[in-house]
């Protein structure tokens, strides 16, 4: 641990007001809370709310998991859990069950979470109406009057032109029945685990500024019109070539020698779960 | 099998911080920080300025440590910002009792305290000079002392500012002092409309290139086109904070450099026209960014369809940090919702190429 810096690296007064912060956005479940958001030794725009949010939640008895693309092995996972590893010295694992505080980038592990942990997600743009809206003002505005038409309208939009709904990831959800939320970029996938989980789930935008959470047992719905169902990725027919798992998110990837195309669980950890019990 | 994910990355990431050293190392000849902080004094203010950190050798060590980027050097100061609490905030600094080394006025050829022209590269030939490398740093230094020793000391007169005397004839507006506390957008999200002091404070940490950059725009017609420079001061000012066990009485803490501008353009004024302000403060000797501040702060008070004239444009998308962090985040994995991408993209090409 680098003796020179405090622990969590922020001073305790930034700490205290990220977790007020969070306090605050616990209390509001989807709105987004603004907050003075620190720098760090880590680029803005690499997780740096995510890191915020752990940093200021972090005790000597936490357990940390961080994942990348579903990947605890990945470059920036990697670098975040060095990090905190560097200004902290708590114990970490790739263990989804075992983690106490999970900060995740792009995913939401397969195994659902409990009571007790925590899951912060990394937020490049909080702001779900940003698609249709690019000044702050104006989407403060149409939040507070629940002013969803442009969203909505988008999605129809697609669906005439293209006859389905061409939102991909950070496809945007309803919470609590008031706010419209962004989820953050994970797939569709992902998002019905949103929905009346027993974990916190608490997600930190560093360059906008913005904290927001999805506490237990919150009513998440993805954004569908009543004949045309909310409608995940899918891989029918598709199987992780490792543990065989077919009901996974999975990532695409080629044999460069053969040219087929191969798929892999995205979640590594999962994963090998599934083939530790198989073995 | 040939793919290979990013990852596996503990060693990878050692090693390429290894050829990282390697490439710093470059030759047996070092770079002390006291002549970078001396000699690159320049890029050592844009450094502090972006970084809205006071502090030379601090940004001469950064700039050492990742081979003279002025983005990355910003990095390092802010990072190392965030773990010192802020105990004081100084009280408000009139700039008109600054310590002066440079003072110009392109509006007016007397100004009462006189123009001073200071040391500026605007009259030098940019030819390169290449016997600079034969230089003897020592006698050199020697010479320039002997030189300043001959000098006899004058009485600096009192410089008001130009635009003063404008306000007095009723030509400029004059503003109310307000002694509203200043929202610090160190620690408070900005909020629109933003108010002045978080504009004057989000302008002054810009980056130097973004904010030349968008004044140019205005210069060249995405604006109000060609404000004059009233007055542009550089010097020294001094800083005093509260004094902890009487209120009432200041403490000293030092003085700072900075570049101030005030440039003026032509208003409306119900039937007949003005002259409004528009204002530029910076660390150190930048000169061109705190007039491009200052044409930027008056455009922005006229508001308009361009760029430059857009609050949430200007004010959001300056702060070297946060564009080169987003930026260099593009080369992070994107493998998840590149996929939920193809996926979308796939669907919307029918059953017969899913």
């Amino acid at each position: 641990m680098y003796s020179d810096y405090n622990f969590a690296f922020l001073d305790e007064g930034s700490k205290r007001e990220i977790r007020r912060a969070s306090l605050k956005a616990v209390a509001i479940p989807g709105y987004q809370v603004p907050f003075g958001s620190r720098e760090l030794p880590i680029g803005r725009g690499w997780g740096t709310g995510g890191i915020q949010l752990t940093l200021s939640l972090i005790g000597p008895d936490d357990v940390l998991k961080v994942i990348d693309q579903g990947s605890d092995e990945s470059v920036n996972a990697v670098n975040i859990k060095k990090f905190i590893g560097l200004c902290t010295d708590v114990r970490t694992t790739a263990n989804s069950r075992e983690a106490t505080l999970i900060q995740t980038r792009h995913r939401i592990p397969e195994i659902p979470l409990s009571d007790g942990q925590i899951l912060v997600l990394q937020v490049p743009i909080p702001e779900p109406l940003r698609i249709v809206e690019p000044r702050e003002e104006v989407t403060k505005k149409m939040h507070a009057e629940k002013d969803y038409a442009p969203i909505w309208l988008q999605l129809y939009e697609s669906l005439v032109k293209y006859k389905k709904v061409t939102l991909a990831s950070e496809y945007p959800c309803m919470v609590a029945g008031h706010y419209m939320m962004n989820p953050s970029p994970i797939p569709k996938f992902d998002n019905p685990k949103l929905h009346k989980a027993d974990c916190l789930y608490l997600f930190g935008a560093g360059r906008e500024k913005k904290i927001y959470a999805v506490p237990p047992h919150t009513e998440v719905v993805s954004l569908a019109f009543d004949d045309i169902p909310f409608e995940p990725e899918h891989f029918e027919g598709k199987k992780c070539r490792l543990c065989g798992s077919a009901d996974t998110y999975l990532d695409e990837m080629f044999d460069a020698l053969t040219g087929e195309k191969l798929y892999q669980c995205s979640d590594t950890s999962y994963c090998k779960e599934v083939r530790g019990a198989c073995v | 099998m040939a793919y290979a994910a990013v990852s596996g990355g503990r060693e990878a990431i050692e090693e390429s911080i290894k050829l990282l050293e390697y490439y710093k190392s470059g030759t047996d000849k070092d770079i002390e920080t006291e002549a970078v902080e001396n000699k690159l004094s320049l890029l050592v203010d844009r450094v502090m300025s972006e970084a809205g950190l006071y502090a030379k050798t601090y940004a001469a060590l950064a700039l050492k440590q990742c081979e003279g980027a002025p983005e990355e050097a910003v990095f390092l100061l802010r990072a190392y910002r965030s773990t010192l609490a802020r105990n004081y905030y100084t009280r408000p600094a009139d700039t008109e009792n600054m310590r002066i080394v440079r003072r110009i006025s392109a509006a007016f050829k007397d100004i009462s305290g006189g123009q001073i022209l200071g040391a500026t590269y605007d009259y030098t030939h940019r030819l390169i000079r290449f016997d600079i490398d034969r230089e003897h740093p020592a006698a050199l230094q020697r010479h320039m002392r002997e030189l300043l020793a001959a000098q006899k000391p004058e009485k600096l007169a009192p410089c008001p500012r130009v635009s003063d005397e404008l306000k007095k004839e009723g030509l400029i507006d004059n503003c109310s002092q307000s002694d509203e506390a200043p929202h610090d957008v160190t620690v408070h999200m900005t909020k629109f409309p933003a108010t002045r002091s978080a504009r004057l404070q989000t302008l002054s940490r810009a980056d130097s290139g973004f904010i030349s950059g968008l004044a140019y725009s205005a210069l060249r017609g995405f604006g109000q086109v060609h404000p004059t420079v009233g007055e542009l001061r550089c010097g020294y000012v001094e800083l005093c904070v509260p004094y902890l066990f009487d209120e009432n009485e200041s403490i000293c803490i030092g003085e700072i450099l900075i570049t101030e501008a005030e440039c003026f353009n032509d208003a409306g004024d119900r039937d007949c026209l003005k002259l409004a302000v528009g204002y530029g403060a910076v660390f150190g000797r930048n000169e061109n960014k705190a007039i491009a501040m200052a044409v930027i702060d008056r455009e922005l008070d006229a508001g308009g369809r361009y760029p430059a004239q857009n609050e949430e444009f200007v004010l959001m998308h300056g702060d070297s940090l946060e564009m080169n962090g987003f930026i260099s985040h593009l080369k992070l994995p994107h493998y998840v919702t590149f996929q939920s991408k193809l996926d979308a993209v796939r669907k919307s090409r029918g059953p017969k190429d899913v």
